[in-house]
């Protein structure tokens, strides 16, 4: 079996009124947990929407699990079903991706899409609301829920048919600290189960915690690729794409000045099993 | 301050169309916030199968439909509010609402059968010199008495039952998926745009300065309504993608997990022996 999991060879997308993706080229590999970072409008959600085969390329060619991703191909409902069991997408809104009526309804679409049988989605949903502490929203209305809880019902949405690939555009936006804080625990702890996951971010605070490896884009290109660590020490870049993360110092005679910085936590000990960091 | 702003402010103040459009539409959520709890009650109508619930009010509302009799219509009537009394829903003063709406609208409707139905004359009114007629008095009767009764019989399935339900009762009785989908839908996602319209009109607000007129002010709500239908049409596309994500072929498919009891049979005789006692009787 392929160890690739998405490979774009030039591919480049464009909207009616303007281009998203431009002549951009990258492999994910099996088990990768990948951050896609790059300022708005730099085309991150347009590329997971390709990795999702929401969207197809006007140029160059996307493979999935080592075959070729189109719309003819998905056209069949065999291929279709087998790529939307192993492949699934968070949504940036939340409202977006809420339109059952319920939690339980909301939970339980994929399977019933994907025709599982009656016990096994009732088994399943009551499995994954209690991984995320969602069982008593279980008869809740989307529009009844907080802004931290529909993220996590979308999460659970998409986790309950566990899908190999796990696609996250912007998880942690627009969400309190403490939801923002669920969000990047689940994504540390997911290191563990084996899934790929490619989260779209411009959170500089979250890439070390999420992802072993990292793409820079901007207007949709890859202009950067690196280890987090090393995405974050260069600060040339992170400037180049809007990225760079200023605290503003206010000095005795009231001028401003910009104090770029990455956050970098550096611990003496092992956490969690983890090997010290270098 | 210039005298014209200042009599301006002197001015006893009406809301604004904006602040009373934003009001109008959070009080419209609230109140089917709080329908949904009067779903999850434990009245008699609450504990019935949606199914013999959905097809129970569509055969009295038949029923109130065939049937010629002012008396019949009457005790319908008395049925429902028997069942809202018994399902704690008298109380919630919902009724009460939808009987003020209904009355006014078919009244209005009704009101000129008073006159215009041929008959024999009960009283003249003074200033046209008009006569009010049995026939017309009775005819406006049955459609104001039918009017009410249907609209009690339907609200009484809707605030007794989560609409999630009444989708799947009706998915059941084999409506047609595309339908049961749109409705399904369109009810998730008034509560976002409602939200968002109010949203805006708030914020509209906070930025208006000076008093505005009653063309500026319909303006506004009218350029309002069109960003609140881009919004939507923006957001009709984003949950598309976001359902075919999720495996979405065109097929709607839901869990059935409704069990009939005895007492939902019993309740489904009564309620569908109704209409064809009707019939029978008016033969």
């Amino acid at each position: 079996m392929s160890d690739c999991v998405f490979e774009l060879s030039h591919v480049s997308y464009a909207y009616p009124q303007q281009p998203a993706l431009d002549d951009l080229s990258l492999r994910i590999q099996r088990g990768e947990r990948i951050a896609l970072l790059g300022a708005n409008g730099s085309g991150k959600s347009t590329l997971l929407r390709l990795l999702d085969a929401l969207y197809f390329p006007g140029q160059g060619e996307l493979k999935a699990f080592g075959e070729l991703l189109s719309e003819a191909a998905l056209a069949d409902d065999e291929v279709n079903f087998a790529f939307r069991r192993r492949v699934g997408l968070v949504f940036q809104n939340p409202d977006v991706q809420l339109f059952n009526p319920t939690v339980f309804d909301e939970v339980a679409f994929g399977p019933l899409q994907l025709g599982w049988s009656s016990d096994e989605i009732l088994r399943r949903v009551d499995a994954i609301l209690a991984r995320f502490a969602i069982g008593h929203l279980k008869h809740r209305a989307a529009h009844r829920l907080s802004g931290g809880e529909k993220k996590r019902v979308a999460l659970a949405s998409v986790l309950v048919i566990d899908p190999e690939v796990l696609l996250l555009d912007e998880p942690t936006a627009a969400l309190d600290p403490e939801s923002q804080g669920e969000v990047v625990r689940f994504l540390i702890e997911s290191r563990h189960t084996g899934r790929t996951i490619v989260t779209a971010t411009h959170d500089l605070d979250i890439v070390e915690d999420i992802a072993d490896f990292v793409y820079v884009l901007a207007d949709g290109k890859v202009v950067g690729a690196g280890a987090p660590a090393e995405i974050l020490a260069d600060q040339a870049l992170l400037r180049q794409t809007h990225l760079a993360h200023a605290h503003w110092h206010v000095a005795a005679d009231g001028s401003a000045h910009a104090h770029v910085h990455a956050h970098r936590h550096q611990h003496a000990r092992p956490i969690d099993g983890d090997s010290p960091e270098k | 301050m210039s005298p014209e702003a200042a009599a301006a402010l002197r001015k006893p103040r009406r809301r604004h169309l904006a602040q009373r459009l934003a009001q109008g539409l959070l009080r419209a959520m609230d109140q089917a916030q709080a329908s949904e709890s009067l779903a999850a009650g434990d009245g008699w109508l609450q504990g019935l199968d949606p199914r013999s619930k959905l097809i129970g009010a569509l055969a009295l509302i038949v029923s109130v439909v065939l049937t010629h009799s002012l008396a019949v219509v009457v005790g319908l009537f008395a049925l429902a509010l028997l069942l809202a009394w018994r399902s704690q829903l008298l109380a919630a003063g919902v009724c009460q609402r939808l009987w003020l709406s209904v009355l006014l609208f078919s009244g209005t409707i009704a009101l000129p059968a008073l006159v215009l139905v041929p008959g024999r004359a009960l009283w003249q009114l003074p200033l046209p010199g008009w006569a009010v007629s049995e026939q017309g008095l009775r005819s406006a009767a049955l459609l104001i008495a039918r009017a009410e009764t249907s609209s009690t019989l339907a609200l009484l399935l809707i605030v007794s039952t989560p609409w999630t339900h009444v989708l799947k009762a009706m998915r059941c009785l084999g409506a047609p998926l595309v339908l049961v989908a749109i409705l399904g839908m369109t009810h998730r996602y008034l509560f976002v745009l409602a939200q968002t319209a109010a949203q805006l009109f708030e914020a509209r607000r906070s930025r208006i300065v000076a008093p505005m007129n009653g063309a500026q002010q319909r303006a506004l709500a009218t350029s309002a309504a069109g960003v609140v239908l881009s919004k939507a049409f923006w957001l009709s596309n984003e949950v598309h993608l976001a359902m075919i994500s999720r495996g979405y072929r065109g097929e709607v498919r839901l869990l059935d997990d409704f069990h009939a009891h005895a007492r939902d049979w019993l309740a489904l005789l009564g309620a569908l022996s109704v209409p064809l006692l009707i019939l029978w009787g008016e033969r």
